[in-house]
């Protein structure tokens, strides 16, 4: 058996396999923070509660509607995207002349309120959620064996992320989203309706996450405080590709989390710091982040 | 912190018809339930604790010798920090006797000091690590539903003699995991098993493909989990997903029946685990349950739970039978009186402080063979008391070694 830093070589593949399907997470969640970031200037805490929220859908509309996974994909981020466009409409807009502190501490506050409420009705240890049967069992890869499931998870998110970044960055609609957060009056003046555009932005972020929770689902347990675990490393991500940076976000978490599967190896006591370590490292050396403009 | 304040039965006339005022502080029996009542562990102890606790004074009649029973209970979130200015506040101003459950075993730990220091009893139920009848124990202090030894050893050496000679661990990394393995590991060598290897898991961990790989590529028949609550069902979820399942078996050194709940048993089915307590096993456990599961949304109890009202009752049986709520006295009577409820049906209290009674090894029912929810184990044996607790003679209780 060849191997490589003396770890078999075929483990390690699995591991770097494993790592980039976290990262598939990590990314889709950094995806949301980023964009809302980027646009409306919030620092959206509420993130991990609204992943939480869409997998809890998932598992409410199978338990209570019958409603399978396919379903919950579709569903999950209109009801969750909507609860987000009225917390918009009703808090945050309000909130977009203070400063940033402002929308984090609300955005915080809604996300202790939401798991609150979660926990009263559905208590800690969370629900059952299966795999859906048509993505049941796994290929063999030789060096390791892989649950479709995760494969899908992965092809999913790189189509989410690459879909995302090509609606910003190259379509009419993502240049007036650009230009509306660089000048807000000048194009309303053009005959955009800037805060329309906002909201939308903003439910269109937190439906990502409920998709994440979602696909989360069938993997993680599903209870409460699933949103609260992820987030803070999510943050990370977020701020090592340089805040409000779609690229940046994308790229960040894939390579974190193939750099958290190496550090599983290696030494799995540290799995949970690597990344903050990472933060740290680029904060001192490039503030502004791996893909950041700068100030 | 949430604090709530119940008062059982306060009747005008017990307090004026009272025989024994004088042996009894304050004109009450406060006994404080101090739990996690909205963090990880709050399915498994948290409101299901105050309600056991509640219905152990309820059945002692709201009051014992005319002096009312009350029952306070607060938030330790898990931290050992806050567990402890509570407690200190409970024994000196609010003039609380006993303090119930203390899941967490750095909470417990910290108000096991503070009891000690005032003469004044802690009745734990939730915390796991083996330390609290040796090295930490106390003349006033006891552990009542199970510990490492009991869980984690009862069922590894069940497995090995079953035929699962290899080992290798996924450890949550903190105390209790490391508790956990050590002495389960303990169990399996003495058994004749052989250990492959272990991994240690940050505390909490989502994502445990990794670990499992791992597990995988040692070829160990058995995979044993030295973690819990929401650690051991994304192992177990993922185990499942990743086919380990087919070759290898796992096992839960520590499972609540809230994880197999939450994990549902087509997940969870198979698995053995060791437990002081399951609902069904005779007509009195099923009493319980039902009147505990209608004050609680229909969940039925967990053994912590269950054992919060085992203690309080002993407890309070013990209060009466001393005439006195002092503290030392009432220890002193708690362990020379047999404890016989629908929980432990021949238990004992040994000096430090172990409550032995019978726990039982049990296999998750397969889908088909469960008739509804909560309806979740088989119990393949019962193991006495003096078997599923660590032998007296391996006590490191300064207590004992006079």
């Amino acid at each position: 058996m060849t191997l490589l830093f003396g770890i078999p070589i075929q483990a390690l593949f699995g591991q770097l396999l494993l790592g980039l399907i976290n990262g598939a997470f990590y990314a889709m969640l950094s995806l949301g923070l980023a964009l809302i970031f980027g646009l409306l200037n919030i620092i959206n805490f509420t993130h991990g509660a609204q992943y939480m929220m869409g997998a809890f859908v998932a598992w409410l509309v199978l338990s209570h509607a019958g409603l399978g996974y396919w379903a919950a994909l579709l569903l999950a981020p209109l009801l969750v995207g909507a609860l987000g466009i009225l917390i918009e409409r009703t808090m945050l807009s309000r909130l977009y002349k203070l400063d940033h502190l402002y929308g984090l501490l609300l955005t915080f506050g809604l996300a202790l309120v939401i798991e609150g409420g979660f926990r009263q009705l559905y208590g800690i240890s969370g629900a059952p959620y299966a795999v859906p049967e048509e993505l049941q069992g796994g290929w063999n890869l030789g060096f390791m064996y892989l649950p479709i499931y995760r494969g899908w998870v992965v092809l999913a998110s790189l189509f989410l992320c690459l879909g995302t970044w090509l609606l910003i960055e190259k379509t009419k609609l993502g240049s007036y989203l650009r230009a509306a957060t660089e000048n807000p009056q000048l194009v309303q003046a053009f005959g955009v309706n800037v805060p329309v555009l906002v909201t939308l932005t903003y439910g269109f972020g937190v439906a990502l996450a409920a998709i994440a929770g979602v696909m989360a689902a069938p993997i993680y347990s599903v209870n409460p405080l699933m949103g609260s675990n992820i987030i803070i490393v999510v943050f990370a991500v977020v701020v090592i590709g340089g805040m409000g940076s779609i690229l940046g976000a994308i790229v960040t978490g894939f390579m974190l989390g193939l750099l958290e599967g190496l550090t599983k190896v290696f030494y799995p006591e540290a799995a949970s710091t690597v990344i903050f370590v990472v933060m740290a490292i680029v904060l001192m050396i490039k503030p502004q982040g791996l893909f950041g403009k700068g100030s | 912190m949430i604090i709530k304040r119940l008062l059982m039965s306060v009747a005008a006339l017990a307090l004026s018809t009272g025989l024994a005022h004088a042996q009894y502080s304050d004109g009450k029996i406060k006994i404080g339930v101090l739990t996690d009542l909205s963090g990880t562990y709050s399915d498994l102890a948290g409101q299901g604790n105050v309600v056991a606790a509640q219905m152990a004074a309820e059945d002692a009649g709201g009051k014992i010798n005319g002096m009312p029973i009350e029952i306070v209970s607060a938030d330790h979130q898990n931290k050992a920090d806050i567990a402890s200015s509570i407690a200190r506040k409970w024994y000196e101003n609010e003039g609380v006797d006993a303090i119930a459950d203390l899941v967490t075993t750095a909470a417990a730990r910290a108000v096991r000091e503070i009891s000690k220091e005032k003469g004044k009893i802690d009745l734990i139920s939730g915390a796991a690590s083996l330390p609290l009848t040796n090295d930490w124990c106390s003349p006033t202090g006891f552990h009542w539903t199970y510990d490492n030894f009991a869980t984690g050893a009862g069922t590894a050496a069940s497995v090995t003699k079953q035929g699962g000679s290899s080992w290798f661990f996924l450890t949550a990394d903190y105390a209790f995991g490391h508790d956990l393995q050590a002495q389960s590991e303990r169990a399996i060598k003495a058994n004749g098993g052989e250990i492959k290897g272990s991994v240690r898991h940050p505390f909490p961990n989502a994502d445990f493909s990794s670990f499992l790989l791992q597990a995988q590529a040692s070829g160990a028949k058995i995979i044993g989990l030295a973690n819990a609550g929401a650690d051991t069902i994304n192992a177990i979820k993922q185990a499942k997903e990743f086919g380990i399942t087919k070759n290898q078996n796992l096992v839960g050194l520590l499972i609540f029946i809230s994880d197999i709940h939450s994990l549902g048993l087509e997940t969870a089915q198979g698995m053995m685990l060791t437990t002081g307590f399951y609902w069904d096993i005779d007509d009195q456990t099923r009493a319980f349950a039902k009147r505990f599961a209608a004050k609680m949304n229909g969940r039925m109890p967990s053994m912590v739970q269950a054992g919060v009202y085992s203690a309080v009752s002993h407890y309070l049986k013990s209060i009466q039978a001393a005439k006195t709520d002092e503290g030392v006295k009432v220890a002193d009577k708690m362990r020379e009186l047999p404890i016989k409820d629908f929980f432990a049906k021949n238990g004992k209290l040994r000096p430090n402080g172990r409550m032995v009674h019978d726990m039982y090894l049990a296999q998750v029912k397969t889908p088909a063979e469960s008739k509804g929810p909560w309806d979740y184990y088989k119990i393949l044996r019962t193991i006495p008391g003096d078997e599923a607790f660590q032998p007296m003679s391996e006590s490191t209780c300064p207590l004992t070694k006079k």
